[in-house]
């Protein structure tokens, strides 16, 4: 290489060097012609060297790699002769018994061609890279689109939405485990992009018994819809009952997962799944109240009308997130599935300000499936999903007066701005421990009616008991003497949305999708949204899942 | 007390592990490769097939009773060539059966050592459809190739279950004499069809036309795994006319209406096959499946 870059440059040289000395005495051009006769007669034995590498380098090649093994694909090739002679479909040698990949043996044994999916397999590494996006454009009547859409990857603004561009890696590490990983990134309402490591985790294949371990970033296994991809989603958003009882990103944390197929004449899986309580994504537990660099949001007042400053730490196992989960399917008939499931999870939470607050969420949930005997592409199919999900929350003590000066930090003479007042006192309000129950479901149904197109229409509602401080006619201060008083708490109102939408996809590697939804809540209103959503999926596409 | 109860679960446990593998179970993915394993296992083992035969094969649903019928499997037969690559994954990485894993001891590829057609030579991505990578996986359609896979199959029991190894191949010895007859008499039936020009939907007739000289002339799909449209059948329209198509074949799942109106317009007829050995009746055999496909050539190519 370094020869062909110098030969070039001297070349280069000489050509202006001539041209720059034509004019010049008769002496100077014979040396020139001289030199110039070496560089010819050197260049010539360059080539020629060249030429025997090329050639020294093709024998190699040859004796190395197979030949192109790929046989031609004309369709009318003459039969033989013998019409019951095999030798002319098959490859000769018996494939090893043994291929690295998920792929056929027989085509693992090719060289690798600019050709084959996305993906990176070299020796005997594997791995399959995907990348789905997820934009959507529309608009609401509601002016508070963050309260009204509480999913944290939900539409956020009136126009245009990234909801998500989420990479998954993923393969076999080696004969007892393979290996996934979901990187999320996203562009929030404020036009901040941010990431998050919505999975990565690696899962054993080799157990025995029929169990099955999952260590890293996991999803906890509450429901149908918690573990479940923006790509997988049937509509576009979040159902209520998830955001509001699991988080605005549904509940996923380092942990462990061991799972147990049991030997059952229909399909029983149980599993059970710990998980540090902490958190933005457990925000039930001891993730509640999204802090930013430690200082708590001051706007409004909180959930449970109390802040969450009594996160104790992890002390022993029970302050780990528990969770166990069931589920049974049984194929009704030939185009006839049932699946029911039935999930719980426990932990402690970071409620007001101190003492032992925990949490339990319990739900059931049923997947009903049919499709036709005779389907094309998977369609028609009929399914209908529905989710029931509750939530104890164990609210703990707090005093808005956090001086012990009756909440006159300024000394005015009246309780300061934004604190919580009891106007039985005219002081800080005073929150005794309680139990706050919060309720919510949803059911959707999805009709694939021909190849390509699926109608949908889900219908939510989350609701739950009046608790005793929402009862107790608390108000907001503002520092002159005045009181605003607050009858419910803003993030337990009672709200129902109707969600119908109608999905084109072209293939399943891209989706487009209209919806629009109906939401009506409890002391704010009835408003409209409309939301179209485009969808694109590149490299390995994971396979679907029930 | 807590130790003993586990104890008594994982005793529990490993017995009904092991009440459960009396007698060879064999799972295959899809009808065809099933209707050769019975041919060749008779009763000394029991075949169960994941897909119906009258699904599309590339979209099957993977319902989670799948999940416990591979957990259960001493041998997985699958097509290969990515056609099961859909759906099949998931079910086999949650099915904790470490032996049917890709590699595994007790898995094995049909589709291994066949020479299969449309390799893609140059450069694919998916703007040009569904391509599969490996090459076309329909090959069972092709009787030849059926015989060379009953070979394999034989072989990969044989691996699973050495002791009956001996039945295997009579019972495969068998089966290749039937087939044998049957391939003489297709080739005898499909003799006086040579060089006829077909249409299909999609690629699932090629191996058939392959081995019987039938020239393929299009597709209804524009691309693979693209649903036909209006605008492609009118492009396909004067073509299959000048190459004098006289035969629509379609898969048996597949909407008629666009292949009718192709076949009106060039005199064709449309035929609607099994892609695959069906549930019932006389071709839920394989022998009985390419007997129906080849009966149905013929007298539409009459």
């Amino acid at each position: 290489m370094n020869n062909k870059f110098r030969l070039a440059a001297v070349a280069a040289a000489l050509s202006l060097g001539i041209a720059l000395t034509s004019a010049q005495e008769p002496a100077t051009l014979q040396t020139l012609q001289k030199q110039l006769q070496e560089m010819r007669s050197q260049f010539a034995e360059q080539q020629r060297l060249h030429a025997q590498r090329l050639e020294l380098m093709q024998q190699q090649i040859d004796k190395v790699g197979p030949k192109a093994d790929a046989p031609s694909t004309t369709v009318s090739q003459p039969a033989p002769l013998d019409p019951t002679d095999i030798s002319s479909v098959t490859s000769g040698a018996l494939a090893p018994r043994t291929p690295a990949t998920a792929s056929a043996p027989g085509f693992d044994q090719r060289r690798w061609r600019p050709s084959d999916p996305i993906g990176i397999r070299r020796g005997q590494a594997s791995l399959d890279l995907g990348l789905t996006g997820t934009f959507t454009v529309g608009g609401s009547t509601a002016d508070d689109l963050g309260e009204l859409n509480g999913g944290g990857h939900d539409p956020n603004a009136r126009g245009f939405t990234v909801q998500a561009v989420e990479a998954n890696f993923a393969g076999a590490i080696d004969p007892y485990f393979r290996g996934s990983a979901n990187l999320n990134f996203a562009i929030a309402a404020n036009g901040e992009s941010f990431m998050e490591v919505e999975e990565g985790w690696l899962e054993t294949q080799a157990l025995p018994l029929g169990l099955q371990l999952r260590v890293g970033q996991i999803w906890s296994q509450i429901g149908r819809h918690n573990p479940t991809h923006i790509h997988a989603w049937g509509f576009v958003d979040q159902p209520l009952a998830v955001s509001r009882l699991l988080g605005p990103d549904g509940m996923r944390n380092p942990g462990a997962r061991l799972s147990w197929l049991a030997p059952t004449p229909w399909h029983t899986e149980l599993s059970f799944t710990a998980q540090n309580s902490g958190g933005g994504n457990a925000s039930s537990f001891r993730g509640g109240s999204h802090t930013h660099g430690g200082a708590e949001e001051e706007e409004g007042i909180p959930f449970g009308f109390r802040h969450q400053e009594n996160d104790r730490g992890v002390r022993s196992a029970s302050d780990m997130l528990l969770n166990p989960r069931i589920a049974l399917s049984y194929d009704l008939s030939d185009t006839q599935t049932l699946l029911i499931g039935g999930s719980a999870a426990m932990g402690p939470n970071n409620s007001g300000e101190g003492g032992e607050t925990d949490t339990l969420i319990y739900g059931a949930d049923l997947t009903w499936k049919w499709q036709a005997r005779d389907h094309n592409q998977g369609y028609p199919f009929v399914s209908l999903q529905s989710e029931f999900l509750a939530r104890r929350y164990g609210a703990g003590f707090f005093d808005w007066d956090e001086e012990a000066n009756g909440g006159d930090g300024d000394g005015n003479g009246f309780v300061d701005d934004g604190l919580l007042t009891d106007p039985g006192t005219g002081l800080p309000a005073v929150l005794t421990p309680e139990t706050i129950a919060d309720y919510g479901l949803y059911s959707q149904l999805l009709y694939g009616f021909r190849p390509r197109w699926i109608a949908g229409l889900r219908y939510g509602y989350v609701f739950g008991d009046r608790a005793v401080y929402e009862g107790r006619g608390l108000g907001v201060a503002d520092n002159a003497g005045g009181f605003s008083p607050l009858a419910n708490d803003s993030e337990r109102g009672n709200r129902f949305r109707v969600s119908p939408n109608l999905t084109w996809r072209p293939t399943e590697y891209s989706k487009i999708r209209l919806q629009y939804n109906y939401d009506d809540r409890d002391k704010i209103g009835v408003d409209h949204s409309l939301w179209l959503q485009m969808e694109m999926s590149l490299g390995a596409h994971g396979a679907h899942q029930f | 007390m807590k130790l003993i109860t586990f104890k008594t679960l994982i005793t529990a446990l490993t017995l009904v592990n092991a009440a459960s593998s009396a007698e060879l179970r064999v799972v295959a993915t899809l009808p065809d490769c099933a209707a050769i394993a019975r041919e060749i296992v008779s009763d000394k083992a029991s075949v169960t097939c994941l897909a119906g035969g009258a699904e599309d094969p590339h979209f099957v649903s993977p319902r989670p009773s799948y999940t416990r019928t591979l957990n259960r499997a001493d041998l997985l037969i699958v097509g290969g060539a990515d056609l099961e690559i859909g759906w099949l994954p998931p079910l086999v990485s949650n099915a904790r059966n470490r032996d049917i894993l890709p590699g595994g001891s007790g898995r094995f590829s049909a589709a291994s050592g066949i020479r299969l057609l449309d390799v893609p030579s140059g450069p694919i991505d998916r703007s040009q459809g569904h391509i599969h990578a490996a090459g076309n996986p329909h090959f069972l359609l092709d009787p030849l190739r059926g015989k060379a896979v009953a070979g394999k199959i034989a072989a990969a029991l044989a691996r699973s279950d050495p002791k009956n190894k001996a039945v295997y191949q009579a019972n495969l010895t068998a089966f290749h004499k039937r087939l044998d007859a049957k391939l003489i008499e297709w080739q005898k039936t499909m003799s006086a069809h040579q060089g006829a020009a077909i249409v299909t939907y999609h690629s699932t007739f090629d191996y058939f036309a392959e081995r019987y000289g039938l020239r393929v002339v299009g597709q209804l799909e524009p691309k693979p795994g693209i649903p036909p449209t209006p605008g492609h059948i009118r492009r396909l329209v004067p073509l299959a006319k000048d190459a004098k198509t006289r035969v629509v074949a379609i898969g048996s799942f597949r909407p008629k209406r666009l292949a009718d109106q192709l076949a009106r317009q060039t005199g064709a007829t449309v035929i609607s096959l099994p892609v695959m050995p069906t549930d019932k009746g006389p071709a839920h055999s394989y022998i009985g499946w390419i007997d129906q496909l080849v009966g149905a050539f013929d007298s539409a190519l009459k």
